[in-house]
């Protein structure tokens, strides 16, 4: 090395780098990082050894020990599995209302049910069990088919309207408008009517003359007061909440061609103790029967 | 007063270099050079062995004081009861919601050091910093075992030997065994102490007991037996912060150069007859002493934790040749430089004729050593004035706080839900603090929300004007509540309202403010 320099103030051999007259001091590592770096060094061999480390073409080496954080989750999940089990197993032997007195395991399955809730849905019905047009909202008392803790368990085993299930609940009202059952200024009349159970905007005329066509076609399910009636699965028509809508218009375009919203029965996907916590989730929120 | 200086073979001169000092300092990379301070003696000393012994003792006996409280408390003075989110503290008990009273500690603990370094400068680090007591307290074990510095310097450089190895031996294993109680002390602030030993010896302890024991009985014999003033040099950041800390006023261990200069030792036979010379007898006391490895005489300097133990090794030697002591002392850099000023003659060299009259011996009066009387200025007057501020105001907080609070989170999702018979219903999860010692049913009701019900989530009562509500003795009780409000709130998009829990009992309530949501305003 001939251009060896020398720092006056420190006594210390430069490294011979120049930034606009900043010099860099060749000053050597302090030991104790030295040793660190060192053993580093050692520590990443057996590293390479003991765990899956270089990369190969469509894999990686193995290492000995045979981990993988695929497995790792695993474990994890089956811990926490095992650590569920006797709560689960529980929940799977006992009748739901019986888990409910239970207190213990009932804010178990309120929170197992959330969870669970999250993954399940929360596509349909919100995060916030909200619901949306078409999808019941579940945190209110107004319930299609059941509110009590049975039947809110047995809608989410078989589903509704759903084909793959032989005990799925089912309800289909006619298609009025659209079949030609009624003509346009009868389905009028008998909206009319119906508005008139709970003080939608409405032509009183109108409603006289759906009263008598609601009788015939409509009181059969859902009541002569509009009341519904849940072993049809036929919605109150006199409460505020309106699945489809509760405007004149909106009220009109389901009596005449009805949408029908289909859930799958979760019972074979989920397993009865799933079921039953989410039921208890369900029933949680603030309706529950 | 006329004084003689005494016959000169009574000065030991020692043999000493301040390892550290500035003219010495070793580029980064040097290995470290081991300092052997000598034992001192003296008033520094005597207060430094004190307060070694109060705060020594505060450390490992407070977790053991006893503090009766009832069946719903732990019955130790002092606890950080993490699991059950509380602190005690004697007759106090600070809930995680009154994490203020921490925070103002520890503005009085900043404060509080601001206010004595611009007073005495680092007496923090000289006196009661746990480095400098625990350097102490293994500095005493290392003496007992190996003797004082002469000592210790020959068994370093002794050769291998039977002797050599078994007072090495006894030295760390005295130094482990208190770096183990050091760190066994500590856990005990955090769990019940008589319990957590039964359980640590029956190896029962929780892993995170061992774990911290170990953490700190390394950093304790580490720190405190090998590392030393290192510590103090390189790791901590207070002696980088003291210099805004200090001004000309700060009272700091200074080498009153004025009286001191020219040093010359009395014991030499080669001294040059007939000069004046300065107190100082350059006997390297002060050096001996030193736990950091410097010479006082050089200055203030980065590495001095004005420990005062240099202050002692003088004194003592001034008593011996009969000079006043104080040659070292603790002074004001304002007093130095007048001082100095007075000192010199007009070629700048500080002239002992000047400094004391050679005739009588007496040192000249207009020298000035203010001592303690530095430390009344504004500067101080503001640091201790906020100080107690902050302390007076959390006095009066503490004494006036009450035994019940109330908490309120409204849901979020849903924000409100319509009910089928027209009422709006809005979800709260409801936090009643029940400070006090004893179980009480707590009245919970609404007020400014017309015709509101309220009921318990999970409950089938369905609404009512108030709900009853069980708060366990000194614990959060947390509920998750319904109110239903009438058709007509729900014209409106938000209404305020408050809850208002009450303890009928005792008349005591709480209140919060928080909003009843609806559908937007049709």
């Amino acid at each position: 090395m001939e251009n060896r320099e020398t720092d006056a103030a420190t006594g210390v051999e430069t490294t011979g780098h120049d930034w606009d007259g900043i010099k860099e001091l060749n000053n050597p590592l302090p030991r104790w990082w030295l040793w660190t770096f060192y053993a580093t060094i050692i520590w990443s061999i057996g590293y390479v050894i003991a765990y899956p480390a270089i990369p190969l073409v469509t894999d990686a080496t193995k290492g000995v020990l045979g981990y993988t954080s695929r497995g790792e989750v695993a474990a994890e999940m089956a811990a926490v599995e095992a650590a569920r089990s006797d709560k689960v197993a529980r929940i799977a032997e006992l009748s739901i209302n019986d888990i409910a007195e239970d207190k213990e395991l009932y804010q178990f399955a309120v929170s197992a049910g959330r969870s669970a809730y999250k993954v399940h849905c929360s596509q349909c019905h919100g995060s916030g069990a909200t619901g949306a047009a078409g999808y019941p909202n579940l945190n209110d008392d107004d319930w299609l088919w059941a509110g009590d803790l049975e039947g809110i368990a047995a809608t989410i085993r078989h589903g509704v309207r759903f084909a793959g299930d032989d005990d799925s609940r089912f309800a289909e009202m006619p298609a009025f408008g659209r079949d030609q059952l009624l003509g346009k200024s009868e389905i009028a009349s008998i909206a009319a009517y119906v508005a008139s159970f709970s003080n939608i905007e409405h032509d009183p005329a109108l409603a006289g003359e759906g009263e008598p066509l609601y009788a015939t076609n409509c009181a059969a399910c859902h009541g002569a007061k509009g009341e519904g009636d849940r072993d049809q699965g036929a919605p109150n028509l006199r409460d505020p909440i309106w699945l489809y809508g509760g405007t004149l218009d909106e009220i009109i375009v389901q009596i005449g061609a009805p949408k029908h919203g289909v859930m799958p029965g979760w019972g074979d996907r989920l397993g009865e103790p799933l079921v039953k916590q989410l039921a208890i989730y369900v029933h949680s929120l603030g309706g529950g029967e | 007063m006329a004084t003689t200086p005494k016959s000169s073979g009574e000065i030991e001169r020692f043999d000493v270099e301040a390892v550290n000092a500035q003219d010495r300092r070793q580029p980064l990379y040097a290995p470290r050079e081991k300092i052997h301070p000598k034992r001192a003696s003296g008033d520094f000393r005597r207060l430094k062995w004190i307060i070694m012994a109060v705060t020594l003792t505060i450390y490992y006996v407070t977790p053991w004081l006893r503090w009766e409280r009832g069946f719903h408390a732990p019955d130790q003075a002092v606890l950080v009861d993490v699991a059950n989110r509380r602190f005690y503290f004697f007759m106090i008990e600070i809930w995680p919601q009154e994490f203020y009273y921490v925070a103002g500690l520890l503005m009085m603990a900043g404060i509080g050091l601001f206010f004595v370094t611009s007073s005495v400068g680092r007496a923090w680090c000289g006196y009661t910093c746990p480095q400098t007591v625990w350097v102490d307290l293994f500095l005493v074990v290392e003496r007992f075992f190996e003797g004082d510095r002469n000592a210790r310097i020959r068994l370093d450089g002794a050769s291998f030997s039977l002797s050599k190895f078994r007072k090495r031996l006894f030295k760390h294993v005295t130094w482990l065994l208190i770096a183990v109680a050091t760190g066994g002390a500590w856990i005990f602030y955090f769990a019940d102490a008589p319990t957590l030993l039964r359980e640590l010896f029956l190896g029962e302890a929780a892993l995170i007991a061992y774990a911290t024991v170990a953490v700190l009985t390394a950093t304790t014999y580490v720190f405190g037996g090998h590392m030393r003033e290192q510590v103090c040099t390189y790791m901590c950041p207070w002696p980088r912060i003291q210099g805004a800390m200090q001004d000309a006023h700060s009272l700091v261990v200074t080498y009153n150069d004025w009286r001191g200069e020219p040093r010359r030792p009395r014991n030499r036979e080669d001294r040059v007859k007939d000069q004046a010379v300065g107190d100082c007898v350059d006997c390297n006391a002060c050096v001996a002493v030193c736990p950091m490895g410097i010479d006082i005489r050089d200055g203030q300097q980065l590495e001095c934790i004005t420990c005062a133990l240099c202050i002692d090794a003088c004194d003592s030697v001034m008593d011996k040749i009969g000079r006043e002591r104080g040659l070292i002392s603790y002074a004001t850099l304002a007093d130095y430089t007048d001082n100095m000023a007075l000192a010199r003659s007009d070629n700048g060299a500080i002239n002992p004729e000047q400094a004391r009259d050679p005739a009588g011996g007496r040192l000249n009066p207009g020298f000035k050593t203010k001592g303690l009387a530095s430390a009344l200025r504004p500067r101080t007057f503001v640091y201790l004035g906020v100080w107690s501020l902050i302390g007076l105001a959390m006095l009066v907080v503490l004494l006036n706080r009450g035994t019940l609070d109330l908490n309120i989170l409204h849901d979020r999702n849903p924000l409100y839900v319509q009910l089928s018979d027209g009422g709006i219903r809005n979800g709260y999860t409801v936090k009643i603090l029940n400070k006090r010692a004893g179980a009480r049913a707590l009245r919970l009701s609404v007020d400014g929300l017309p015709g509101a019900g309220i009921w318990a989530a999970g409950s089938t009562d369905g609404p009512s004007k108030f709900l009853t509500v069980d708060a366990g003795a000194d614990r959060l009780a947390t509920t998750k509540i319904f109110v239903r409000a009438e058709p007509s709130a729900s014209t409106v998009q938000r209404i305020a309202f408050r809850f208002i829990v009450t303890d009928d009992a005792t008349g005591e309530s709480a209140e919060y403010e928080t909003w009843f949501e609806g559908p937007e305003g049709k």
